[in-house]
């Protein structure tokens, strides 16, 4: 019976195509990595001539120096660094307050004003392109941070929200009771018990958040024209439009938009994963 | 006894307000970024209207236009959001279902496979576009470059230009970037299914495909619903992609609704016709959820 047991389970040759099957897709999915990587360090006559794929035979660093001074790319990365941290601070406060009100506070309507909040869950981010693009040109407010920051924050507001609940419906609600006969206010037992016990959530709402508002191309596309407040992607279509002919500082440009991201990945590979599986198996 | 009536009631007022504030920055966010600009939206989409005069009432018109007027685009960029949700259920899921199934199966190095299947979701769409422009580049791509090693210089073509492969590019890499992410979905319920239950079925006698077709896949069946409704939703909001790589061309050929949402802005001052597109993926977002859900239940039984 158990010799049975342990023939089923391995067939040599089926493992050996398993494995065939997972080392080439891992290949294909390493490969523009490395791909993106070596060009962005070659010379036109090696990526155009004889070494395509190879390393690069004379590390030409000065391709990340024009990406950096020419393109601008230090600059885009500094914007996008701000817009995220900012849309994603707001995101967090205001999703806490109202998961607070929703879970944490007895009155009708909890469960309707919960329910609407999650429609921004399935509500594609085009539905209020149209009438913000609108708005803001006649507020002439296009070309601002703001501009994308407060757009970015309502937009992952409703992941936040159902992140944020299935954390706060875990805090004991005995602790709420102990903090109101300790004399705290609604307010109080916020900040003083919930806040803190909450810090879990701020990492899987932050690195959710921040892929969203990282790497967000639409809005920051139609919203930002001017120079100064451009994204990493919308810096990086500009510098393809102004690199035709020239591949090593695209490449440049492109690795110091996606490494930082991977390098952070590969050490919390695990966190980051469980933040998009709880973001999407909650949902 | 009217002392305390007063009290609760000042109580009740208290905590009513209390709850306001709570709520309040939320929904000034929502309510300011999302909703308020979908009524206007529903509003402006009865209108023909260029963003700056008042618009003029014209009822359904542009509704009408959409689905009958060949000038639009509206129905081919639709039918090629519809090519890309195809491909997105019926390559892209079931390829990440066998991924995820594999990986659950406590393989030697599982967790390299996973952190690496998953890195492409990680990088910016832009990226992902500018790194397929130069593998699709006709002159210096590596795709024509491996076809021409291969012997098979007649398999090569303009990729992005050519009318009858421009489609295709466009689908690969977003079909490819997104695997990952489906397959995580996925493996995630995967590893949630007791390994008692695998065990007990493999005891008597049930192959690894048959644990994984008869247990494994009905206990994870939500979230393959889940991630068909993310990958028909998102397929029909596709952008990124299709403006880096074809900017929508050649000559319409890859357009989808949301650069064509864009042209009706900047390139045709056409904003009541946007807004009826915006109006539209909402309607079409929404009912596409409810329908496979419905699917997902009948199902069931």
């Amino acid at each position: 019976m158990e010799e049975r047991y342990t023939l089923k389970k391995s067939n040599p040759a089926l493992k050996v195509l398993v494995y065939i099957l997972l080392v080439v897709w891992a290949f294909i999915n390493l490969f523009p990595i490395y791909f993106m990587f070596t060009f962005s360090l070659k010379s036109n006559e090696e990526i155009f001539g004889k070494n395509v794929v190879g390393l690069p035979r004379e590390w030409l660093w000065s391709n990340y120096s024009s990406a950096m001074n020419t393109g601008n790319m230090g600059l885009y990365f500094v914007n996008s660094v701000f817009v995220t941290a900012i849309s994603i601070l707001i995101s967090i406060v205001a999703a806490m307050m109202a998961t607070y009100a929703l879970t944490r506070i007895k009155w009708r309507g909890a469960n309707f004003t919960n329910a609407f909040f999650m429609l921004g869950l399935t509500i594609p981010l085009q539905a209020s392109i149209v009438p913000v693009y609108v708005i803001l040109s006649k507020l002439h407010w296009l070309n601002h941070y703001s501009t994308l920051i407060i757009p970015y924050a309502a937009f992952t507001l409703s992941m936040s929200i159902l992140i944020c609940t299935g954390f706060m419906v875990d805090i004991p609600y005995d602790l709420d009771e102990a903090a109101r006969i300790d004399g705290c206010g609604l307010w109080g037992t916020f900040i003083k018990i919930i806040v803190p016990l909450l810090k879990p959530a701020y990492a899987t709402i932050g690195i959710y958040a921040f892929l969203q508002c990282w790497n967000e191309f639409m809005f920051a596309n139609v919203f930002i024209s001017d120079k100064q407040h451009r994204t990493l992607p919308v810096g990086i279509k500009a510098l393809s439009g102004a690199y035709t002919t020239d591949w090593g500082p695209i490449g440049a440009a492109l690795v110091i938009a996606t490494f930082p991201t991977l390098i952070v990945y590969i050490f919390l590979s695990r966190r980051i994963q469980e933040s998009f599986i709880a973001g999407a198996v909650k949902g | 006894m009217a002392e305390n009536n007063k009290k609760s009631k000042n109580k009740n007022y208290r905590k009513g307000l209390d709850i306001f504030l709570f709520l309040l920055p939320a929904i000034l966010l929502f309510v300011g970024i999302l909703i308020a600009p979908i009524a206007v939206s529903v509003y402006r989409s009865f209108q023909k209207w260029n963003g700056f005069s008042p618009g003029t009432f014209i009822g359904f018109k542009n509704y009408k236009d959409l689905f009958t007027s060949g000038s639009i685009h509206f129905m081919p960029a639709l039918k090629n959001a519809l090519i890309i949700a195809f491909f997105s259920v019926f390559v892209q899921l079931p390829f990440s279902l066998l991924l995820a199934l594999l990986l659950g199966r406590k393989y030697k190095g599982e967790r390299f496979f996973l952190t690496v299947f998953f890195m492409p979701v990680l990088i910016s769409t832009v990226v992902i576009g500018q790194l397929w422009l130069k593998i699709y580049n006709p002159d210096y791509g590596i795709l024509n470059r491996a076809l021409i090693g291969l012997g098979l210089s007649n398999w090569t073509h303009v990729w992005v230009g050519d009318p009858k492969t421009a489609m295709g590019s466009v689908v690969v890499p977003t079909i490819w970037q997104f695997i990952g992410y489906h397959m995580l979905l996925m493996y995630a319920g995967v590893k949630g299914v007791s390994p008692d239950l695998r065990e007990a079925a493999m005891l008597d006698g049930a192959t690894n495909w048959q644990v994984d077709r008869y247990v494994v896949i009905p206990i994870i069946k939500p979230i393959i619903r889940t991630s068909v409704i993310f990958a028909v939703t998102g397929s029909l909001k596709t952008y990124d992609l299709v403006r880096i790589i074809t900017n929508a061309g050649p000559t319409h050929k890859t357009e989808v609704p949301s650069t064509l949402l864009e042209d009706m802005l900047f390139l045709r001052n056409r904003y009541g016709m946007g807004s009826t597109i915006s109006v539209m993926l909402i309607i079409l977002c929404f009912a596409f959820a409810l329908a496979i859900s419905a699917v997902f239940k009948e199902k069931e039984y």
